[in-house]
């Protein structure tokens, strides 16, 4: 080995060169660092142990909650109400199926290359509805009937978000073509349904729907009360649906557009197979979006009396036979929902990503 | 005899395969559509209401309400009449919206930067907080708050007492109240001196930099005479203001200003909630700044200040404003959540227990929607004004 030959650089040193680049880059930074890792030695310690170490996770009823820590036997013990509500236990196979159902339909659509993933998505989207439709009101086939006033639990929260957007889907795409229109009173008629929906919170909507909506209906004709929150949740998010769709319409050059023309397309099917297709792809990860937000919203339909998970949770934790167990209720509930909406997120990133053809800049 | 005229122009299309035919065809038929779909609505409602024996119009605005409300911002009891109970419950939701936007863009910024930070601890943590917030729904944020950490409070003789004047309990937090006396005026005429004399510097300095490019320290002497006149004044008058101070009155606090647990609550979880989106936009506007732009400012000598103040953030500002809008339209819908926990707000006062004593839904429905769709428009109008002024001025 002769002197001008440098050995190579100390492996051993790279998390110090790390840190001190990362961590402690000048006086502000270090001082940045040390102040919220000593806030995060101090949260992480307490909240361990009430999380797991000093948490109760065995017993029957609120008496064997006796540690310092959280109660999670209160969660275990009423898990059957918050998943289905006041659903009578031996029929709760037919939501079972649906769960199951579900899960076949969109699981794979995790997994790429998993043999027939396109026609269980097209299972779920298309299928899965008119099943749901059958199995879980009952009432025919032998199905023993359950009021939707019985429904509850994750299983509402599910049905609301899912039917939410499946029927907001064509009638956002309706009204985004409407409002790209050439007619001007067409035109004009979707600005404002869609402006007046999106300008109001849902809690106006909701409380429309369950206070309005017997008004306007001929006498004799009502809907259930989970029906008319569902025409509400329906309505209100097929504006934003609209304006979602609208951007990638708009999205779509001119040149598109006259070439569907100067194929004699006429205006659907210029429409179906040269333009939707194009701008649909464009915005998934905008309509994935609104899906979140929708499925998150679901959550105030307690507001006007139906017991979605949220609803089942609120109702237990002020029942007087537990005491104090409000944080685990919502840990639960935020956990519920934090799995759902993180992880429909995810994969919106990477379809977004396996999507990309390059059209954009 | 005469010449026949022959016309050679091609033959128009039918009258069914002309475009501006069909065209006013269909719209025509939208709009008997929309006229009778809107007639067959009027008339089932009134039909309906006939038959509840609900009346119409706009005259329950002046009966009693004769329910009392928690929290007022104009003066309001129960001999007031329903008209009145609309003015509470639009102050409280504009007051809880005011709060919620200063706070969460506050927040938002600090949060949106601290995830840019060279700092990995720190963006790590900022990622982390984004990430968790926002996947989680905002009525559950509010419960928790609400239930969860605000009503876990000591009680009210048990209270957090902070300095003798500043109490938080599970009844609220009570704060001292100043109370102008008289000769305040002269505090207010110094308060508006020192403006005037900030605009009158600012206006001078730039005059003065554009002439000679001599720099004058605007903020420092501004920040100066805005805090040094209205206390001179205020020494000079006097000390005309005396302070509330809340006390313990058999088992609550009087006195001083209350900030109620439900406006607590709610202030919290909506100012929490929408700061991680717009900590996500602050991101997202500040890379969208080239770094060839930060470097060309180097370049030119600029400290890291003034590369901030004057070519990042004015470049940022154009991709952040109209996402940002959006969310603080979000914010004052979001506001009506208040309902949940029982804040007096515009749909919980009057869309609640007026709609439910007057049963007059058509009209109070149209009103509060009315309202939401007055401020969304004038939220979006002045955003688009500042929008206009910060936009990119091309040739």
């Amino acid at each position: 080995m002769t002197e001008s030959t440098m050995k190579a650089p100390k492996k051993a040193l790279r998390p110090v060169k790390w840190m001190r680049e990362n961590l402690f880059s000048g006086w502000f930074n270090t001082a940045l660092t040390l102040a919220v890792a000593y806030l995060l030695v101090t949260s992480v310690g307490p909240l361990l142990n009430w999380f797991f170490l000093d948490a109760n996770f065995v017993g029957s009823d609120a008496s064997d909650c006796t540690g310092a820590g959280a109660c999670w036997l209160f969660i275990s013990q009423r898990l059957n109400f918050f998943i289905y509500g006041f659903y009578p236990d031996e029929l709760q196979w037919r939501v079972d199926t649906m769960f199951l159902l579900l899960a076949v339909a969109f699981v794979p659509q995790f997994v790429e290359r998993f043999p027939g993933r396109k026609w269980l998505g097209l299972f779920g989207i298309f299928g899965l509805p008119v099943v749901g439709y059958f199995l879980i009101p009952g009432g025919t086939f032998g199905l023993e009937e359950v009021q939707s006033s019985k429904w509850g639990g994750l299983m509402l929260t599910l049905i609301l978000a899912y039917i939410g957007i499946i029927a907001s889907l064509p009638i956002g795409i309706l009204l985004a073509l409407g409002r790209r229109s050439d007619m001007p009173i067409i035109r004009g008629i979707c600005v404002v349904f869609i402006e007046v929906w999106r300008a109001v919170p849902l809690i106006t909507v909701l409380f429309m729907a369950s206070v309005m909506l017997p008004l306007f209906l001929p006498e004799g004709v009502n809907f259930e009360k989970l029906a008319r929150a569902l025409i509400g949740i329906t309505l209100w998010q097929s504006a934003y649906m609209a304006e979602v769709i609208r951007g990638g319409l708009q999205a779509i050059p001119r040149g598109q557009y006259e070439a569907a023309d100067a194929l004699g397309l006429g205006y659907w099917r210029k429409m179906g197979l040269v333009i939707l297709p194009q701008a649909l792809k464009m915005v998934i990860p905008g309509i994935v979006n609104t899906f979140i937000s929708l499925f998150k919203d679901t959550t105030l339909v307690l507001i006007i009396g139906l017991f979605d998970i949220l609803g089942t949770v609120q109702s237990t934790v002020t029942d007087p036979a537990w005491q104090n167990v409000a944080i685990e209720g919502y840990v639960f509930v935020a956990f519920c929902f934090w799995v759902f909406c993180f992880g429909i997120s995810r994969y919106s990133q990477n379809l977004e990503r396996k999507l990309d053809t390059g059209h954009k800049t | 005899m005469k010449k026949q005229t022959i016309d050679t122009r091609p033959a128009g299309p039918k009258p069914w395969n002309d475009p501006r035919v069909r065209s006013l065809f269909f719209q025509a038929i939208a709009i008997a559509f929309v006229f009778w779909g809107g007639w067959v609505l009027v008339d089932n409602t009134l039909s309906n209401m006939e038959s509840r024996g609900i009346s119409t119009g706009f005259g329950f605005l002046n009966e009693t309400a004769g329910f009392g409300i928690i929290m007022n911002l104009v003066p309001y009891d129960a001999t007031m009449s329903y008209g009145r109970t609309f003015w509470v419950g639009l102050t409280n939701t504009l007051l809880v919206s005011a709060m919620g936007v200063v706070a969460a863009t506050i927040l938002g910024f600090i949060i949106g930067v601290a995830r840019l930070s060279s700092n990995w601890l720190v963006a790590k943590m900022a990622l982390v907080y984004i990430e968790v917030i926002r996947n989680i729904p905002l009525l559950l944020q509010i419960f928790f708050w609400y239930f969860a950490v605000l009503s876990n409070l000591p009680s009210p003789r048990q209270s957090v007492d902070v300095g003798g004047a500043l109490f938080l309990n599970n009844r609220g937090l009570y704060l001292p109240e100043p109370l102008t006396q008289e000769g305040f005026g002269i505090v207010w005429g110094g308060i508006l001196l020192a403006i005037a004399a900030v605009v009158g510097i600012r206006i001078w300095a730039k005059k003065r930099q554009l002439a000679t490019g001599q720099i004058f320290p605007t903020f420092k002497v501004g920040v100066a005479i805005l805090v040094v006149v209205p206390l001179v004044s205020y020494l000079v008058a006097g000390s005309p203001i005396e302070w509330d101070i809340p006390a313990l009155k058999g088992f609550n606090f009087g006195g001083g200003i209350t900030i109620i647990p439900e406006l607590a609550a709610l202030w919290i979880a909506l100012s929490l909630y929408t700061a991680s989106f717009i900590a996500e936009i602050v991101r997202s506007g500040i890379l969208s700044v080239s770094k060839g732009q930060t470097e060309a400012s180097k370049a030119l000598g600029l400290p890291n200040g003034l590369t901030l103040r004057l070519v990042v953030i004015p470049q940022a500002m154009r991709v952040i404003i109209p996402p940002l809008t959006s969310q603080y339209l979000n914010l004052v819908k979001n506001s009506s959540l208040a309902t949940a926990i029982g804040y007096p707000d515009l749909v919980a006062v009057f869309m609640g227990t007026t709609l439910n004593q007057t049963g007059q839904a058509v009209e109070v429905v149209a009103i509060t929607m009315a309202v939401y769709l007055t401020i969304s428009l004038l939220i979006s109008l002045f955003m688009n004004i500042y929008n206009r002024a910060v936009a990119i001025k091309e040739r």
